[in-house]
């Protein structure tokens, strides 16, 4: 027993553990649950039943049963690669995103610190700038699948991919600064921190939704754009360019670029939890002072979760309300509108903060 | 001649060629896309994102309707039609059986002309659900378009309960129709057209105010009076272009003339005054069924001519005239007298003409279809070069080609 509580206190050993659970347990399994949840609420909005018909026996599960057959077909398809692609780069292009995708995770706490022990994989000083990084090399797997298929579409796709998606980094980054003057550092645990503050005595959390709502708005659509979902999803363009930057893949690699998007879904909602709705931390459970730690620890990971798949489910509601932008309209949309706010933004809040703060 | 035209023409004889530092690149849009509804492939030249140029081909779904129909009887062709297009099959049947209505020179009884309409604007009314849905689904509103299939499947049923089928209804016959409409059908009619304007009060709220949707569809695909004239454009193309012309109230046919019905026009003929002019004629079709359901008469829904239709069963055994019929029309079928006629009709999506010829024999010499989409997919290069290749999926959608008249 000693020697077990010894390797754990080894922080490598730890880091490990926290990858494996954040990771394996919380961001892969929500990624791949997101895939059926999609179609599950998407056949809710348009009064038909959804996946169903996979199962064992007569279990069906309510078709979560689809989540393996899906994985297994994927398993089990032939790996094509289109005549004169570039084989390397084709192969590798479908696993950026997903390792982008996964890394966001990795600053992300998902619930308050108990003595030493952190529930978050790193905590380095970085921070957000740590994201920022990771997702501009998503854009990567987008344009290298592009360009190495050999296919006009794939080509057009990933033009358009890389295009979008370094547009709105910018704005991504731009979108933040308030958040970063309000609560003075990029660190992510200083930002969840100075969440837990409360205006008018213990009435208002200071989350970052109340203190930079503008910002809320613009952070969460670049995200939307970045992540190259409806509305936003011209690179994909279903209906005039196919299936843009990944027409040609099959298989296994398809479900790559499928699992990467849905664990990019994930990605924005752990981050909008992160930096705008107060993160972990339960509002005004300070007020309870005898509250055991155990307790607290599991109503953080419970508020974290709900705020989370409530994120994932707005996402999923805009994409089945709304139409989409075409290609031209996202970069307008983005250059025209969303930065001159994002500027007017970054300026007011810097004027907030230095005269009252 | 119109720039437009102009533009046509040497589009299709010469690729256009980039300047010094840009190369133009071709991509074949189709046949098989998600974009093109039937089958067809659209030679496409890019410039970056634009498009530069463009040539249509169609035929992919060439069946030789009117080659078949001229090796076959008169009645046998009615059946053929509901394949041409295949989202208003009635229409096709309606228009068929009046140009051979009109060799004969026969009319049917008022209580077939009120069943036709009453069909005929529910086929209208399925074929812009269908267009309407379809082009929605593709700039990205899927939902709108399940609701609309879901709106269009209440009166598939409604079809399916007057004619017995939903789509090969075969049911029109020279001087009427096959079947009476059903007991307690008017009640159903009723609840269904109740139901299919709840869905559009609710895909309106949805779509028709939504500022993504007017941005992609707005001056998208604009094309003039001029030039929708000199192409031959008819239906809700060529009223959203601004030319208030409907077969229905220029050549009144049938008893379109009994009924109170508007003409919707658009301004500018883009894609969002399609999609207007389509949704106002949901409403206006919807109306023209409730008026044609209160006066519907009473009455036969065959004529009583002779040889147009199979005697009854006890004319035949008991009546040596009723047994003459009955061996004349099934040795030698329906024997249109001699002649040619052309008769218009409005479909949904435009003019449907039929164009018969008989010597008086049974086999037709000739059965031309006029199917409307054919000038539209013409036009697809005049309305789509300069724009965007995502535009061409609205522009396409509203055409609504139907690969099945198109092709024939």
């Amino acid at each position: 027993m000693e020697f077990i509580i010894e390797i754990l206190s080894i922080p490598i050993i730890q880091s490990i553990l926290k990858i494996i659970f954040i990771i394996l347990l919380f961001a892969m399994p929500l990624g791949t649950v997101l895939t059926l949840m999609e179609r599950k609420w998407s056949a809710m909005i348009q009064d038909r039943v959804g996946p169903n018909r996979a199962n064992i026996g007569k279990y069906t599960g309510h078709g979560l049963l689809h989540i393996a057959a899906d994985g297994l077909k994927s398993i089990f398809k032939e790996d094509t690669i289109p005549h004169g692609a570039n084989g390397f780069l084709y192969l590798i292009a479908p696993f950026f995103g997903m390792i982008a995708g996964v890394a966001t995770f990795a600053i992300i706490p998902i619930a308050g610190p108990i003595g030493d022990f952190t529930f978050q994989v790193t905590d380095i000083e970085p921070g957000l700038l740590f994201i920022f990084a990771i997702t501009s090399l998503s854009v990567y797997g987008a344009v290298l699948a592009g360009t190495s298929s050999n296919s006009k579409f794939a080509l057009l796709g990933g033009t358009r991919a890389s295009a979008q998606m370094i547009s709105y980094e910018v704005f991504m980054g731009l979108a933040l600064m308030g958040i970063f003057m309000v609560y003075g550092s990029t660190r992510v645990s200083v930002i969840v921190d100075g969440q837990n503050e409360y205006w008018f005595g213990n009435l208002i959390p200071m989350w970052g939704v109340f203190t930079q709502p503008l910002g809320f708005f613009l952070f969460f659509t670049a995200l939307i754009a970045e992540t190259k979902r409806a509305p936003f999803d011209a690179p994909e363009g279903e209906s005039e360019i196919v299936a843009g930057y990944f027409l040609e893949y099959s298989g296994m690699r398809w479900s790559a670029f499928m699992l990467a998007e849905y664990i990019a879904v994930a990605g924005v909602a752990v981050l909008m939890t992160t930096l705008f709705f107060g993160g972990y931390h339960v509002p005004w459970l300070h007020l309870w002072e005898s509250a055991p730690q155990w307790l607290i620890t599991i109503l953080q990971i419970t508020k974290f979760s709900i705020v989370t798949i409530f994120f994932c489910w707005i996402q999923i509601q805009l994409r089945w309300t709304l139409p989409k932008f075409r290609f031209d309209q996202t970069m307008s949309l983005g250059w025209k509108k969303l930065l001159p706010l994002s500027l007017a933004n970054t300026t007011l809040t810097a004027v907030v903060v230095l005269t009252f703060m | 001649m119109s720039l437009a035209t102009q533009q046509l023409g040497s589009l299709v004889t010469t690729p256009p060629q980039g300047d010094s530092d840009t190369s133009i690149m071709k991509i074949e849009i189709g046949p098989s896309h998600p974009a093109m509804h039937g089958i067809v492939r659209f030679t496409t030249y890019l410039d970056g994102e634009v498009i530069v140029g463009m040539e249509p081909e169609i035929g992919y779904l060439h069946r030789g309707f009117e080659k078949e129909s001229e090796n076959s009887k008169w009645i046998q062709i009615v059946p053929y039609t509901d394949r041409l297009n295949y989202v208003s099959p009635l229409l096709n049947n309606i228009g068929y059986s009046m140009a051979v209505e009109k060799l004969y020179g026969i009319e049917p009884p008022k209580r077939a002309e009120y069943t036709r309409v009453i069909m005929g604007e529910i086929s209208r009314i399925t074929d812009h659900l269908t267009c309407v849905g379809a082009a929605s689904m593709e700039v990205g509103a899927f939902t709108f378009f399940l609701w609309f299939i879901k709106a269009r499947e209440y009166l598939w049923e409604l079809v399916e309960e007057v004619t017995g089928a939903r789509l090969t209804t075969n049911w029109t016959r020279f001087g009427g129709n096959a079947t009476d409409i059903p007991d307690g059908f008017f009640d159903a009619l009723q609840e269904r057209l109740d139901k299919v304007k709840d869905i559009m009060a609710e895909c309106d709220k949805l779509l028709t105010r939504n500022k993504i949707f007017i941005d992609r569809v707005k001056d998208v695909g604009t094309f003039s009076k001029e030039d929708a004239i000199s192409f031959g454009f008819t239906g809700p193309m060529l009223r959203a272009c601004g030319v208030p012309f409907d077969v229905r109230r220029s050549d009144p046919y049938s008893v379109y003339d009994e009924m109170d019905f508007e003409i919707p026009i658009g301004s500018t003929g883009d894609c969002f005054d399609r999609y207007l002019v389509r949704m106002e004629e949901i409403r206006q079709s919807i109306s023209i069924i409730e008026q044609a359901a209160d006066k519907m008469p009473a009455g036969p829904i065959m004529t009583d001519e002779r040889l147009m239709h199979y005697p009854d069963k006890k004319e035949v055994y008991g009546n040596i005239e009723g047994l003459i019929d009955h061996f004349k029309l099934v040795m030698e079928g329906h024997q249109p007298p001699e002649g040619e006629v052309y008769v218009p009709t409005e479909g949904g999506n435009g003019e449907i003409g039929f164009y018969v010829v008989s010597d008086g024999s049974g086999d037709p010499v000739r059965v031309r279809m006029r199917p409307a989409c054919f000038n539209y997919v013409e036009a697809m290069p005049a309305m789509t070069v300069g724009h965007y290749v995502a535009d061409i999926v609205p522009i396409f959608g509203s055409v609504n080609m139907i690969g099945g008249e198109l092709d024939r």
